[in-house]
């Protein structure tokens, strides 16, 4: 082996080594911020709402976690749990959309891309549903749309104010156009919630982009977005190549969205659940008898 | 006749053409009676292109769906009626070219038509933006939507566009924001609503005027989730397996209304509908009168909640408790 030879095997053994260092968040007691390269302490960082401490970037956080910072302890109600996805088409690209499903339900325990349930915010009720974005990109298939559909419909009948926490690469590719057409449902369904005067937010995490961006993630009476997060119709890499435009760095940001009318509010995830506290207060949310719940 | 824009699966009927055009030719220069062989050809190119159009896939589909002589919103709006009258702007300072809209009657019967519309060349297309609507045009649907609603006009949407204009400008003013709103208010308009997708239905782009009563399709029109070049290249990683994709993402007419997400194909002229674009007027007028003839017998509740209904009932999904119940009911592919 040559001296090159020997240099290039080894810088090949430093990448893998660092790649699988990076995904592997199982263990470790130590996580370096990717954004700022602080070092934390693990149990410091869960406790800060997956939040660093130094630079103040927001991780991505899976459904139960979003669940235990907003509901009250023990509160959260879950529905529908039963619903899982099928291959209505038969989708096939280079893997077969059978296997993604039965890949992502084993890697995440889920059944499909979002949680729904009641729980309770400071004993005022709240509907919620909760996309999991390690669930296949977050993306709407029937699934998706079905349980959110049906939490807006309990929400409506019961007079329950709705938070939607969105995740989501858009519309999920491999239901072809029934995932298109979840858009149009749930849409419908805000529509009826909203004619009884009930309040209804979403709230825009990292990513929310595509058909969830065209659809519900608009349509909030109030629409509240974490920091930094990205959120999109198009992506920036397809106006940026195909349509040859300069973007500014804060493009689609929820910082950006804000400054051009179409965030209300950028919460911290620590404040997340004070804020709502307020809201729901201000709008009116009567607490729930301490039986009900 | 200017000249036909011929795709490449045509081919095969341009020496049948170029043949009867020369026999025309010497049947004029000569007393030499050639109507037999001109009819015995003719027949053969149109029995040719009728075999070559009942087989399209639906990768050609989509390029029937594009051609550049497809009629247009503006052409079947000129086909059904003599009172048209385009009305223009999003009462928040623009105009979008790309979704155009209007009054007018069919049959005498009012009507509010918009649709999108693209341009037969690349002067025209530039004006019209290849069809893809800006915020502002989606906007601009809504308040004529909101109008005709106003005053009890059935409204009759065309769809025809690659998707919704994706560019720094779109992003900044709410493209998003835009197509939703429209999503959920078409929802509670009182009055009939027809969509028809009468060339390419391109994703949100095309759901953004596509809530409706019924929804039509022309047999070579296509309704994509996502564009077939876009999804191979994030499925499939490579752009040139949008033949592939075209046909796994079940676009065509045939597919959707066996998904139940369409409620009528409507077959076009042997050759497309740039072959007899009347045919195709006529075609679509019929469909439209027998569509908006049951709409308009319905009380106005009960069009809002079929309306729901129609939407509330499209999702294939499974509900079962035991996890292992699930996986067997998962139709396994094998290749």
């Amino acid at each position: 082996m040559s001296l090159i030879d020997w240099f290039a095997a080894r810088r090949k053994d430093q990448f893998v080594g660092k790649v699988s260092q990076d995904t592997d968040e199982g263990d470790g007691l130590w996580v370096k911020c990717s954004e700022c390269s602080q070092v934390a302490y693990r149990k410091d960082l869960i406790s800060n709402c997956n939040v660093c401490s130094n630079c103040g970037h927001h991780n991505r956080i899976n459904s139960d976690e979003r669940i235990n910072i907003i509901a009250d302890k023990n509160s959260f109600e879950e529905f529908d749990r039963s619903l899982s996805p099928t291959d209505p088409l038969g989708f096939k690209d280079r893997r077969s959309y059978a296997d993604r499903i039965k890949e992502s339900q084993a890697g995440t325990g889920l059944r499909d891309g979002v949680v729904t349930g009641i729980c309770s915010v400071n004993s005022m009720p709240l509907a919620l549903a909760v996309m999991d974005f390690r669930f296949m990109g977050g993306s709407m298939g029937s699934v998706v749309g079905e349980k959110i559909t049906r939490i807006i419909e309990r929400a409506t009948l019961e007079n329950f104010p709705i938070l939607i926490v969105c995740a989501s690469g858009g519309a999920r590719m491999q239901e072809g156009m029934l995932s298109l057409m979840q858009m149009a449902k749930i849409s419908g369904a805000l529509k009826k919630h909203k004619e009884k005067n009930l309040l209804y937010m979403p709230l825009l995490t990292h990513p929310t982009t595509g058909g969830v961006t065209a659809s519900f993630a608009m349509l909030g009476d109030l629409i509240l977005a974490e920091p930094k997060a990205l959120i999109g119709f198009a992506g920036r890499r397809v106006i940026e190549q195909t349509l040859r435009e300069k973007l500014p760095d804060n493009f689609q940001t929820a910082e950006y969205l804000l400054a051009h009318g179409f965030v209300d509010v950028i919460v911290k995830r620590k404040d997340l659940k004070d804020t709502l506290t307020k809201i729901l207060k201000i709008h009116g949310v009567k607490e729930l008898a301490k039986t009900n719940i | 006749m200017a000249k036909r824009y011929l795709l490449d699966f045509e081919k095969p009927l341009v020496e049948l053409e170029k043949q009867i055009e020369q026999i025309k030719e010497l049947a004029r220069d000569s007393e030499v009676d050639v109507s037999q062989q001109l009819l015995q050809l003719e027949t053969l190119a149109a029995r040719r292109r009728e075999e070559i159009f009942k087989s399209l896939t639906p990768a050609q589909k989509i390029q029937v769906a594009r051609h550049p002589q497809r009629p247009s919103t503006l052409d079947f709006v000129q086909m059904f009626c003599d009172d048209w009258i385009e009305l223009h702007g999003d009462r928040n300072g623009g105009d979008d070219m790309a979704l155009i809209g209007g009054i007018g009657s069919i049959n005498n019967r009012p009507v509010l038509m918009l649709g999108h519309q693209k341009g037969r060349d690349t002067k025209e297309n530039v004006v019209r933006n290849f069809g893809m609507a800006k915020p502002g045009g989606y906007r601009k649907a809504l308040r004529l939507m909101q109008h005709a609603n106003r005053f009890s006009l059935p409204i009759l949407t065309f769809i025809d566009t690659p998707g919704a204009y994706a560019g720094l400008k779109a992003e900044e003013q709410g493209q998003g924001e835009a197509i939703a709103r429209n999503l959920r208010e078409m929802f509670g308009l009182k009055v009939p609503i027809v969509a028809t997708v009468i060339g390419e239905g391109g994703s949100g782009g095309a759901l953004g005027i596509g809530v409706a009563d019924r929804l039509l399709m022309f047999e070579h029109s296509v309704y994509t989730v996502a564009s077939p070049e876009a999804c191979a290249s994030i499925l499939w990683r490579d752009a040139a397996k949008a033949p592939e994709a075209a046909s796994a993402l079940k676009i065509t007419g045939k597919d959707l209304l066996k998904l139940g997400i369409i409620d009528e194909v409507l077959p076009e002229p042997s050759g497309g509908n740039n072959w007899a674009p009347l045919d195709a007027g006529n075609t679509l007028k019929e469909a439209i009168e027998k569509h908006l003839n049951a709409l308009l017998q319905m009380p106005e509740e009960e069009l809002i909640e079929e309306r729901y209904k129609k939407f509330r009932v499209l999702g294939k999904f499974i509900e079962a408790n035991n996890i292992e119940e699930i996986y067997s009911e998962i139709p396994q592919k094998t290749e």
